[in-house]
């Protein structure tokens, strides 16, 4: 069985070359993911995708019409980039524009991955939600908060889809590795070959010299191995480059954790096979006793207004850290009574100094520019722009001890000099729910598209 | 001594979903990887002193298939926390390139 990931992420881009190579072959699935967490909880609150409509349009449209023709399944994880239902309805609306256009029929299975509110509050009272690592316990309190909780399904609605006759699917939020190991499971290989597989092509030719989320990559599952060959000739898979992308974004390399156990790669071997391409043997799945979702929530922390500007004056630079502590003291006074200091927060990011790694930043030296973004996060909206324009206002003309450049403090690049970024959220739900049946968290929905 | 920076072939750093971040440190030949290893300086008492972060969080694991060394801990912060500095963990590496092999 071939299996065809397109894309990293669609969207992302891939070459002509490489699905037009990849299409030379006898595939069997194409499939991309659609999203990530990685860019974080913004786009899950928001409904927005971090994709965009132009860019996955594009890459749909070469790729789906070519799968409906050759009656090649579509699958498609992490919809809209983040998979709650506002990203589902805008991904869909993209399908249904390239079938029309296109004059494609096809019938497409979408599947819904955010989760229902008091099934999650039963399943906390009966105990069955559990955190990762570090993470507080799961309260009522934070379900109540969360604006959108979505639960990252496997295989199983995956395979349920395909066996309804699913010709596409488009699914909420996915594991990455449930969109490409579904159907070889379904057809029957080895599920620690299959989830492994999928690991690896889930980022595209991430796996390949030269890397990039951004082309084809293709997978053969075999009885007792797989075999990765990128379809673009520029590209070629080495028994390196496979083996550290199976260490990419994992805890521990030596297993995948997935919703219906965990594969076990301690006795997986990597062989190059021809100067292109790779074979994997020895992955094994050993299915868990308990069967685990993994969900994600996000509430809403304020709405953020930021202004960015760089200091030049060595004098200032060298006391920058007690200058800015003296500024936030300026701005309370300033605002007095008319905003409440628990209705805001400033963050004075200093770039070239610690602003990337924060405490933990090793070199001390102070460099003769810095670059200070000045992060409001209020309440409203219009905490967050007045707080800004205060602290904004104050850093030009506080008057520091020292002081020579008595015309103001910093260089602003913009005018307007403050940027309202809007509503901010936070990851107030990461935790693993234990399920009777892996297919409970979501629903499936078959729609005729294009006739 | 050696920078480790300047005996390994990728060093990076990445969020391993939004509560951890982990580091690759990938050398080109197993030489080099046996060198490092061998040395024992990354352990989980010099990245508890860098990172800040308690011995009993920090996780190493050692790759050998691709001469490989892991490193995994708890962000301080969630990922896109109001006060996060870097939302995909994949510059969080800068204390790790401090490190000198002997």
């Amino acid at each position: 069985m071939k299996i065809v990931s397109l894309s990293g992420i669609i969207g992302y881009g891939y070459t002509e070359e490489g699905l037009k190579n990849a299409l030379k072959q006898k595939i069997d699935i194409i499939g991309s993911d659609g999203g990530s967490s990685d860019p974080g909880p913004y786009y899950l609150g928001s409904g927005k995708s971090f994709t965009e409509r132009n860019a996955v349009k594009r890459d749909l449209e070469l790729a789906l019409p070519e799968a409906i023709k050759r009656n090649i399944p579509f699958i498609v994880g992490t919809a809209g980039g983040a998979g709650g239902e506002p990203h589902l309805k805008w991904a869909r609306e993209i399908y249904e524009e390239v079938a029309r256009e296109q004059r494609l029929n096809f019938k497409m299975a979408l599947i819904h991955c955010e989760i229902d509110k008091d099934y999650l509050k039963n399943k906390l009272r009966e105990g069955k939600i559990k955190s990762f690592g570090n993470n507080p316990p799961l309260t009522e309190k934070d379900i109540e908060e969360s604006i959108r909780i979505v639960g990252q399904i496997g295989v199983d609605p995956f395979i349920n889809a395909l066996k309804n006759g699913a010709q596409v699917i488009l699914a909420g939020r996915a594991c990455d590795t449930a969109i490409f190991a579904s159907s070889a499971i379904k057809a029957g290989y080895e599920p620690g070959l299959a989830y492994h597989m999928a690991k690896i092509i889930e980022c595209g030719a991430m796996c390949t010299i030269p890397l990039s989320a951004s082309d084809v990559m293709v997978a053969e599952i075999n009885k007792d191995n797989f075999i990765l060959e990128p379809p673009n000739s520029l590209r070629k898979c080495t028994v390196e480059r496979v083996a550290a992308h199976t260490l990419y974004e994992q805890v521990n390399p030596y297993y995948i954790y997935e919703p219906d156990g965990i594969v076990d790669l301690r006795k997986s071997e990597f062989k190059q096979l021809t100067d292109r391409s790779v074979k994997v043997s020895g992955s094994k799945f050993i299915a868990g006793d308990k069967k685990t979702i993994k969900i994600e929530g996000v509430k809403l922390a304020g709405y953020r207004t930021i202004s960015i500007c760089g200091v030049r004056d060595m004098l200032m630079i060298k006391d920058i850290k007690k200058i800015l502590e003296d500024v936030k003291v300026k701005v309370e006074e300033n605002l007095g009574n008319r905003v409440s200091s628990n209705d805001y927060s400033i963050i004075f990011r200093k770039y070239g100094i610690d602003a990337v790694e924060g405490e933990i930043e090793v070199l001390k030296d102070l460099p003769h520019e810095v670059g200070i973004v000045v992060d409001v996060v209020g309440k409203t909206q219009e905490i967050a722009n007045v707080v800004c324009s205060i602290t904004r206002a104050n850093l030009l003309h506080f008057d520091y001890s020292g002081r020579k450049a008595t015309a103001g403090n910093i260089a602003f690049p913009y005018s307007p000099s403050d940027i309202p970024v809007g509503p901010v959220y936070n990851f107030n739900i990461y935790h693993l729910v234990e399920v009777e049946d892996l297919s409970e968290t979501s629903k499936i929905e078959f729609v005729e598209v294009g006739t | 001594m050696d920078n480790l920076i300047d005996l390994a072939s990728i060093l990076r750093s990445k969020n391993a979903g939004p509560l951890n971040v982990t580091f690759d440190i990938i050398f080109s030949d197993k030489e080099t990887f046996n060198r490092v290893k061998n040395s024992k300086i990354i352990n989980k008492k010099l990245i508890s002193e860098l990172y800040k972060v308690d011995e009993e969080d920090i996780f190493i694991l050692e790759f050998g298939v691709v001469n490989a060394i892991k490193i995994t801990i708890p962000r301080k912060l969630t990922s896109g926390d109001i006060r996060d500095t870097d939302i995909y963990g994949c510059q969080q590496h800068g204390p790790l390139l401090t490190i000198k092999i002997p």
